[in-house]
């Protein structure tokens, strides 16, 4: 039987549950790990954290509370254990939450992540599917992050690339969710896995609306669209395709620019669906705090498909 | 040729055949065996960004084959430069208008008077607005009291458009107290805004 104070469930694919304890508080609940993206143990660590965390960012909520999960193989060090997990209690930290214990098993493949719980007050929760007709999409990280990270597993990239890449995975949504708590925001999701073009459906899944994506506008992060026109593009990208393509429509659209559309992402940003009239002040706003924040597209009426990139 | 790069992962089949046609002292043909799609989808956008032939099949459960007719000629790789000016990095698509005089072409002064009162008017009308606009030389009297488009630069301005102005020339034309819109800006500002510009409109 459903439970009344279930604020968001399995139902929604949304980014993490919520569920409602009085009428000012609602309680934020989310996990997620992944093997490693990048070689150093502390990076590692730094980024599974703030892409744990982000899912409380993306309902609009403030974390305070993780729990580390491991899955360790039998032969790795201590002192990667230690950097892995030292890197996540430093993101944590940044975010104002603490972590309060965890859980370990053994594993033939190394994995690191955390559950992660917030709060929020039930009036303000931001699910990823209310948005409106006139809304502008405002993104606050660069794409291109499962290319880049395939492209580091045969080191080549650029030293200066790679910093991009891991400073981008490894930044928090922090600052980007408290400014976009000052703006009359209609849905927010963060960009991960199903890459930008399958979140965006999500957003839209339902509602009536399409999203218009101009690819142009879409920060990437430097090099990716070049390693993607060369075919370093991992699976999960030609996997997103061929999920939801049959709800996307291209119009003129390079190849190497809709591949990064589906390339999926790790720690991406926040995308953002709020009235037209506001976004180039959030984008503003945001690039004041160094922010990378872009206004990608807008949503409409429904014409032809869910999401159209153009 | 043969590339046999089955049991491999992606980016290395990729990075064998790359290696491979690069290694070629001649045109040949080069049939590169893999056990994945997205192998066979990374090679065939692999020679399609050097403009080569190449083809895909599927020869089993878990094999495929694909051919690329690769082309070693004496002049450089031809490689297709669209994707990549299409956007680039973080700084992809900004706008960024830049205004160097206070009148919109060479002409008759009036109408070029009244042509950037016109354009700068359409301005606050477009649906992207840009990120910046930057005035030097006599643009810098448009920022001033008594320009014919301050209003619509304040109106940008309030719509979150950064207006920047050249302090030289402000100074040089002994203008500076009557800036009325936006900053004071440096060179160096001038030069990193533009840098940056997805976009620049300089009418």
């Amino acid at each position: 039987m459903a439970d009344p104070d279930l604020m968001v469930g399995f139902d929604s694919n949304d980014d993490a549950a919520v569920y409602r304890i009085d009428e000012n508080t609602a309680l934020i609940q989310t996990v997620d790990i992944f093997p490693p993206v990048v070689d150093d143990a502390y990076t590692y660590g730094q980024i599974a954290a703030a892409n744990a965390l982000s899912d409380v960012y993306a309902m609009g909520g403030t974390p305070k509370l993780a729990l580390n999960i491991c899955c360790l193989p039998e032969n790795l060090p201590d002192s990667t254990i230690r950097e892995i997990l030292r890197g996540g209690i430093d993101k944590v930290k940044e975010a104002g939450a603490v972590i309060a214990g965890g859980h370990t098993i053994q594993d033939h493949e190394l994995k690191y992540g955390l559950s992660v719980t917030g709060f929020i007050k039930p009036s303000e929760v931001l699910t990823n599917n209310g948005v409106q007709p006139g809304d502008c999409l405002v993104l606050t990280k660069p794409i291109g992050t499962g290319i880049l990270t395939t492209a580091a597993k045969v080191d080549l990239l650029s030293q200066e690339s790679y910093e991009c890449l891991v400073r981008s995975m490894a930044a928090l949504n922090k600052d980007a969710a408290e400014i976009m708590g000052h703006w009359d925001v209609h849905a927010c999701t963060d960009v991960t896995g199903f890459g930008l073009a399958g979140h965006t459906k999500e957003m839209v899944a339902g509602s009536g609306q399409t999203a218009v994506i101009d690819c142009r506008s879409v920060p990437v992060l430097p090099d990716a669209e070049a390693f993607a026109s060369e075919g370093i593009i991992p699976a999960g990208a030609y996997r997103n395709r061929s999920y939801i393509e049959a709800f996307v429509k291209t119009q003129d659209v390079p190849l190497a620019k809709e591949d990064l559309m589906f390339d999926p992402q790790t720690s991406g940003g926040l995308l953002i669906a709020l009235p037209a009239k506001d976004a180039a002040n959030l984008t503003k706003a945001m690039g004041d705090q160094g922010i990378d924040a872009a206004v990608i597209g807008e949503i409409l009426p429904f014409k032809e498909a869910e999401v159209i990139i153009k | 040729m043969i590339v046999d790069a089955r049991g491999l992962t992606c980016p290395l089949p990729v990075i064998q055949t790359k290696a491979a046609v690069e290694g070629l002292e001649k045109s040949e043909k080069i049939s590169v065996l893999v056990d994945n799609e997205t192998a066979v989808q990374n090679l065939l956008r692999f020679a399609a960004q050097r403009n080569f032939q190449a083809s895909g099949s599927k020869k089993g459960e878990k094999e495929f084959e694909v051919v690329i007719d690769a082309i070693v000629s004496d002049e450089p790789i031809e490689t297709k430069d669209e994707e990549i000016s299409c956007g680039t990095d973080l700084r992809d698509g900004k706008l960024v208008v830049v205004l160097s005089s206070d009148k919109m072409g060479t002409g008759d002064e009036t109408l070029g008077t009244n042509l950037m009162k016109a354009f700068v008017f359409a301005l606050t009308k477009q649906d992207k607005l840009p990120a910046n606009i930057v005035l030097y030389n006599s643009g810098a009297n448009l920022s001033c009291e008594g320009s014919p488009v301050l209003d619509d630069l304040k109106l940008l301005e309030s719509e979150g458009v950064e207006i920047v102005t050249c302090g030289t020339c402000l100074d040089f034309y002994g203008i500076k107290e009557k800036l009325a819109v936006g900053s004071v800006t440096n060179m160096y500002e001038i030069v990193r805004i533009q840098e940056e510009a997805g976009v620049i409109i300089r009418p």
